[in-house]
């Protein structure tokens, strides 16, 4: 592996753990912060007629959940172009084979 | 038609299709058996590591649990689903990467050792038995319940199923299959949560409806109205917490590392053909797994009111006739201490222990038991796990909606103990005995005992389920905190850390489990009278210990490796590679020859 190679690889991995620790940071905020620590701060707000901690706890953290993942592909896949490691630059890899199949069957 | 015709209809029609996309994707190769070819298209892959996921214990028990303890209830729903964000950004792009069949596979290779191999073999194997004993018993209930068979009749049909397309069909099969029963059991959860939502509050999405005044004109909030009925009987209020602060921090935790560490989770994104599939797959997975989990707290409420409204002071004789049913599957007994003939329904246990139901019947035609009374003024037991079963009829609903969530309960059950039955299977044909026992055989063979091994593994879940062990409640709290404490420390730092080394892996795992496991065992087996806050470590209950056992294996495993020989060069080469998404493919064709 030549030496500009490897410097990407590595910028490439630290801004990596970036993404990965800033989404992560939010993960802990919306579960472990306002649905345990300060639940009970919160329920003194309300919320479409809950208890804004308790909507948190039961519903909120879930939808955040799902969203974060979602950014998080986005995110990587901005990533992975910017940096040409993504896999659409896979030549020989025998995937691009398989969409053909999936694509021709259509 | 009454509700036992239209259950072997929804069953019998749901059964038909999962022997049918069995015998249209049925495994050839061991490729196919242990990852479906590696050709899963991602979002079917999200819907089938859905159905992987929510088990009897998400379909039937969850909402009950919830309902019985309110907000508390939420370590599972927060445990069940944080976990996948874990999974998503610091697990499954990663191992698709790395491109082979099982953990073990990467721990093995990954730390270069054998004994960390075994090590990781007998956690996966301990984890996923303890898993699907429940499923199985999950089988058993609802047959027993619905179509009136003996328990062990239901369990055995259940096996038959899981055997036809497990082993017929490997990976590959039960994909296909979890794609079915992911639709199944998402529509027979929603159908009576959307009828239960418009009867109690107008609203028809639960998620609203779960907010919202109830519709019998008193214009108060179902959960304000919650609340006071909770009061009321002496429960507390069901949006305020009764487990301390630190307790809820270090079960859901647990939960949430735990499901990102479980194998038969991470092994479903081996199946997709790129990382960037790995990666948005587990974005699908969770967005199916929500639709179920946002709706649970709201089936917890709704079935939470009807049930307080329509036991609690009512007239034995006149219950409606799911009260009597129930109570001849022996999940629900009542007992008339005051001898009014009425239901009184407070907090407390109205007996010691479960119901041990006696031939003789009471004054009113109850069932009598044995058991030696309490205090308590509260004279009824409920099983928790009727909640969701029972709900239906509870409500008053169609008798299409009861048959309907029997076959939901089902494909739930099912489709997560084939994808615990395929994993034990991978791991004792590909991981003991290809890789350590019998190098040299063939992939015919492998593949032969890989099906021998599933077959083996059914009829040992069978038999589990047929006659449960006391522990296997107890157990689940085990299956999270070993996965939690062995393997998710060990795969996180496998990727993120070069200089963590076979010494310092093989040394956290088994200090985590040790640990973990002892924690547990003292207070769940040896003294279960000490298991109670004042007895626990810093406040922390054996369901969220699996978190300090995660802690002490990163610290251990790091000191130690900080003392002993990095790994050598082509080990941190992989770890560069497999951070890398490009030549997924390549890598995965090229490694597993």
């Amino acid at each position: 592996m030549s030496d500009s190679h490897n410097l990407r690889a590595k910028t490439y991995w630290k801004e990596n753990i970036r993404i990965v620790l800033s989404l992560l940071t939010i993960w802990f905020l919306v579960s472990f912060g306002m649905a345990i620590l300060f639940v009970n701060i919160l329920d003194n707000f309300h919320f479409f007629g809950f208890k804004f901690g308790f909507w948190m706890a039961q519903q909120g953290s879930i939808f955040c959940f799902v969203i974060l993942i979602f950014i998080y592909v986005y995110k990587m896949n901005q990533l992975d172009h910017k940096y040409g490691v993504d896999e659409d630059q896979d030549h020989f890899s025998p995937d691009n084979t398989y969409y053909k199949n999936e694509e021709s069957k259509k | 038609m009454d509700v036992q015709t239209l259950t072997f209809i929804f069953v019998g029609v749901s059964f038909t299709l999962y022997i049918g996309i069995a015998i249209w994707s049925r495994a050839g190769n061991t490729d196919d058996f242990y990852v479906a070819g590696g050709g899963v298209p991602p979002l079917a892959n999200g819907m089938a590591t859905a159905a992987d996921w929510m088990s009897a214990a998400s379909f039937i028990s969850m909402a009950g649990i919830i309902s019985f303890v309110g907000r508390d209830g939420s370590v599972y729903l927060m445990g069940w689903t944080g976990g996948y964000v874990l999974l998503a950004l610091l697990i499954a792009p990663y191992l698709r990467k790395f491109g082979k069949y099982t953990v073990p596979d990467f721990i093995g290779d990954r730390y270069y050792s054998n004994i960390a191999r075994l090590v990781a073999i007998l956690c996966v194997l301990f984890v996923s038995f303890t898993y699907v004993a429940g499923q199985m018993r999950g089988v058993g209930i609802v047959f027993s319940r619905f179509l009136e068979v003996e328990i062990t009749t239901g369990v055995l049909i259940g096996m038959a199923i899981v055997f036809f397309y497990a082993v017929l069909g490997g990976m590959k099969g039960i994909t296909y299959t979890q794609v079915a029963q992911f639709c199944v059991l998402i529509f027979a959860f929603l159908v009576p949560a959307i009828f239960i939502s418009m009867m109690m509050t107008g609203n028809p999405v639960p998620q609203l409806g779960f907010g919202s005044t109830l519709a019998d004109g008193s214009n108060t909030h179902l959960l304000h109205k919650l609340d006071q009925l909770s009061v009321e009987l002496g429960f507390g209020a069901y949006t305020a917490g009764k487990k301390s602060t630190i307790d809820m921090f270090f079960i859901t935790a647990a939960l949430m590392v735990g499901t990102a560490g479980l194998p038969h989770v991470i092994v479903r994104f081996f199946t997709v053909p790129k990382v960037r599939d790995a990666r948005i797959s587990a974005g699908y997975a969770l967005l199916f797994i929500a639709i179920l989990y946002t709706t649970a707290p709201a089936v917890a409420s709704f079935a939470r009111v009807n049930l307080i409204n329509t036991v609690n002071n009512a007239n034995y004789k006149t219950t409606p006739s799911w009260f009597k049913n129930w109570e001849n599957t022996n999940l629900i007994a009542w007992v008339d201490k005051n001898q009014d003939g009425n239901i009184q329904y407070l907090a407390g246990k109205a007996f010691i222990g479960s119901p041990q139901f006696i031939e003789e019947r009471g004054a009113e035609g109850e069932r009598k038991i044995s058991n030696s009374l309490t205090e308590s003024r509260n004279e009824l037991y409920i099983d928790r796990d009727i909640m969701v079963l029972a709900n239906p009829e509870i409500a008053n609903l169609p008798n299409w909606v009861i048959a309907l969530v029997a076959a939901g309960g089902l494909a739930a059950a099912l489709s997560t103990a084939a994808g615990l039955l395929l994993v034990i299977s991978t791991s004792i044909s590909h991981d003991l005995l290809k890789k350590i026992i019998f190098k040299d055989i063939t992939d015919k063979q492998e593949l032969f005992f890989a099906r021998a091994a599933a077959a083996l593994a059914i009829i040992i879940a069978g038999y589990f389920g047929i006659h449960p062990p006391g522990f296997v409640a107890q157990v689940v709290a085990f299956a999270f905190g070993l996965a939690a404490s062995s393997f998710f420390p060990v795969i996180l730092m496998g990727i993120f850390s070069k200089r963590m080394n076979k010494e310092g892996a093989i040394s956290g795992m088994l200090i985590g489990l040790f640990f973990t496991a002892s924690y547990i065992i003292y207070f769940k087996f040896i003294n279960p009278s000490a298991n109670s806050a004042e007895n626990w470590w810093f406040g922390i209950s054996p369901e969220g210990i699996g978190t300090l056992g995660m802690f002490l294996n990163f610290i251990v495993s790091s000191l130690v490796s900080r003392i002993t020989a990095p790994p050598p060069g082509e080990i941190q080469d992989m770890v560069d590679d497999i951070r890398i998404p490009q030549g997924a493919g390549a890598s995965y064709h090229h490694l597993k020859s």
